[in-house]
């Protein structure tokens, strides 16, 4: 293998557009002298599948747009016709609704490595803000999206969230109204999600993949190890520990795309439905405004948050409860944000961090994955309780990190990546 | 060192195995307390590739539903195409309204308002129905109309209690009535008799008087009926199925390829 650094002076075509464009400069910048830490495993895949998803979202996306109508009298019908009379339609409106799916499982598995690998760590706050960023859009366009196809779930499940909204105190009614733009959810509020769904925001989360990429491109990928690999360079100036993105990544993500697509187009092909989870059943039924399903509940990405707002079920300074449990809810998103300043430890990776942040870690995953598992559930009094306990231990993970991180005992740092 | 890494990391992997273990419990008993429905199901698997019962649950539908339960989203050109009928033949026996041709879709010419009149409500379209309740429930649904004389149109269902339409398959079924007595299947609310290995109930549902089919035969009839509204709700998933293996082939020749190019690429890093 040659230098891929290997400055060549180009020639011809390439030479004119260089002359007018940095497009070589730019190449070389981003991937052929982009030098990525060579111990890259496993979780370090899903930053380049989310962008795969994105891709796929943006390009089934237009071309759905292509035959849906976007109007409360004929959006249900227009997803049929699609469904059925659109050449391969139905398969552009699987792949769109199990890109949905697929998007949070992506992503959640990617803030995970992050999580896990202290990659918000200084230098890198703003990767993380911009990435959770992008995930806040991510919940809107999702949540918006749900309400196009029309059916009985789409329409009370946006009921129930613009309903949160009624919870603030004075301005709530008023908010939530002008939202849905009207006294219910009606086809105005169908219309202006689409406007939001198919424009405004792709444009933001697009602007944001940007951000969150030229971020890290400044700062440099973290690793495994959560160790510097810029602190130690050979001669030339380039980072022992560093390969360069192209053509090392590339086609280690190419494996990466392959076993994505694998799982991807079985569960398009065969279980487009999700088990119930992908595709509710409730939404093979049209809207109806005057008939409540027996049991709504969110798509399961959303179900951990939504635990949490059932979770909190009692008023305080004289306060609907209701009220509070949106706080929480919101407050268990904002928590994110602040990660960076919560983690005090002197390693960023949860390899040489001390057993309190590994028992930690182990708490919040547990808690996490059991609000997302009660949120699709109907409440008992049994689970109630759970969930309490369950956003109790999410919340004491951030909380307490300050401390734990602090002063438990971390290993020895080693001075270069380990390999695995 | 690394071998003290390893451990950690093993412990910090069965930490989440062991959490994540607890979690599904949960869920698994949580999704049994809360599918307590009325009425045990029957099961019924849909079996897209035999036409022949296909054909006969479309001749069952336009003869016995289509007068109520539209199908506004199947087109008779899309069935006739995916069911391996003949254009002609399909016009000419299963086309009972004159004001629809081939390419339309398998509408009901009763008009809404009447139907409200006439039912309190208006019979749903079914094109969905089978994707909204599944095959087990429209099977055991369709077996499961009784006399009973409180209800307006004398029948009732025991998966639908209150059910607002007749059973307009009577003169096959014949009449059903609820009777006490023993039964193999479970019966909603039955105990079961330790001795005997059968549920003592008196919602066990008989038939009375015999209807122009057996009861094997009716049960066939329902099953092709079933089995066409499990094609109407989704009228691709032949396709997507015939469709799947090479994809998915296709897809594992590429990644295959790529690991290739992946290990030749990295043989010098490390």
């Amino acid at each position: 293998m040659g230098n891929p650094n290997r400055a060549k002076a180009p020639r011809g075509i390439m030479r004119w557009i260089d002359d007018r464009l940095p497009a070589t400069q730019f190449l070389q910048d981003h991937l052929t002298g982009y030098y990525a830490p060579k111990n890259f495993n496993f979780f370090y895949f899903f930053g380049s599948l989310a962008l795969l998803v994105l891709v796929n979202q943006i390009l089934t996306g237009i071309w759905l747009t292509m035959s849906y109508t976007p109007s409360a009298e004929e959006a249900f019908a227009s997803i049929e016709y699609i469904m059925r009379d659109v050449e391969y339609g139905w398969l552009i409106r699987y792949m769109h609704s199990t890109g949905a799916s697929a998007f949070f499982v992506v992503i959640y598995l990617h803030m995970f490595r992050g999580l896990l690998y202290g990659s918000y760590r200084a230098p890198r706050e703003l990767v993380w803000i911009f990435g959770m960023c992008i995930y806040l859009a991510l919940m809107a366009e999702a949540f918006m999206g749900y309400l196009l196809p029309w059916g009985q779930m789409s329409y009370w499940g946006a009921q129930v969230i613009i309903s949160l909204f009624t919870a603030i105190p004075v301005i709530g009614a008023d908010l939530a109204q002008m939202i849905r733009g009207d006294y219910l959810i009606s086809g105005i509020t169908l219309n202006r999600f689409f406007a939001l769904h198919v424009i405004a925001l792709p444009l933001v989360i697009v602007g944001l993949v940007v951000l969150h990429l030229v971020a890290l491109h400044e700062v440099g990928s973290n690793n495994p190890d959560g160790i510097e690999i810029k602190d130690r360079k050979d001669e030339a100036g380039q980072p022992l520990d560093g390969i360069p993105f192209h053509p090392y990544y590339t086609v280690k993500d190419l494996v990466g795309v392959g076993v994505f697509l694998f799982v991807f187009c079985a569960v398009i092909f065969y279980f487009p439905e999700g088990g119930g989870y992908f595709l509710e059943t409730p939404n093979f039924e049209p809207a109806n405004s005057l008939k409540t399903p027996e049991h709504i509940a969110p798509v399961w990405y959303f179900t951990p948050f939504y635990a949490m707002l059932r979770a909190v079920n009692y008023p305080l300074f004289g306060v609907d409860a209701k009220f509070w449990g949106v706080v929480v809810m919101g407050l268990a998103i904002a928590i994110l944000f602040v990660l960076p300043w919560l983690d005090r430890s002197a390693v960023r990776s949860i390899r040489y961090k001390g057993w309190l942040s590994r028992i930690a870690i182990v708490i919040f995953v547990v808690s996490f994955v059991t609000l997302g598992v009660l949120g699709v559930m109907p409440p008992t009094q049994e689970r109630t309780i759970i969930a309490q306990l369950a956003t109790v231990a999410y919340f004491a993970f951030f909380i307490l990190m300050p401390l734990y991180t602090r002063f438990e005992t971390t290993r020895a740092v080693p001075d270069r990546v380990t390999g695995r | 060192m690394s071998a003290l890494m390893g451990g950690s990391r093993e412990w910090l992997k069965r930490g989440l195995a062991a959490g994540l273990l607890a979690v599904v419990s949960l869920m698994g008993s949580g999704m049994v307390s809360a599918a307590s429905s009325a009425v045990p199901l029957e099961t019924m698997e849909p079996d897209l590739h035999d036409q022949p019962s296909l054909q006969r649950g479309m001749q069952l539908y336009t003869n016995y539903c289509l007068g109520c339960h539209s199908l506004q989203y199947q087109r008779y050109s899309r069935a006739a195409e995916d069911l391996g009928m003949p254009e002609d033949l399909v016009e000419q026996y299963l086309i009972l309204s004159p004001a629809l041709k081939i390419n339309d879709t398998m509408r009901t010419g009763m008009q809404k308002d009447d139907a409200a009149g006439w039912f309190g409500t208006p019979p749903p379209d079914l094109s969905l129905e089978a994707r909204l309740r599944g095959t087990d429930w429209i099977y055991t649904y369709l077996k499961s109309f009784y006399r009973d004389a409180s209800r307006p149109w004398g029948v009732n269902n025991a998966v639908f209690p209150q059910v607002g339409m007749p059973h307009v398959l009577e003169s096959l079924q014949g009449v059903q009535e609820k009777v006490c007595g023993q039964s193999d299947l479970a019966v909603a609310g039955a105990e079961i008799d330790p001795d005997t290995g059968r549920y003592a109930s008196c919602d066990i549902l008989e038939i009375t008087q015999p209807g122009s089919m057996t009861a094997g035969e009716f049960d066939q009839a329902m099953w092709d009926l079933t089995n066409f509204l499990a094609y109407v709700g989704e009228p691709s998933r032949l396709k997507a199925e015939s469709m799947a293996p090479k994809v998915l082939i296709f897809i594992l020749i590429f990644t295959l390829l790529a690991y290739l190019l992946k290990k030749e690429y990295w043989r010098d890093i490390h």
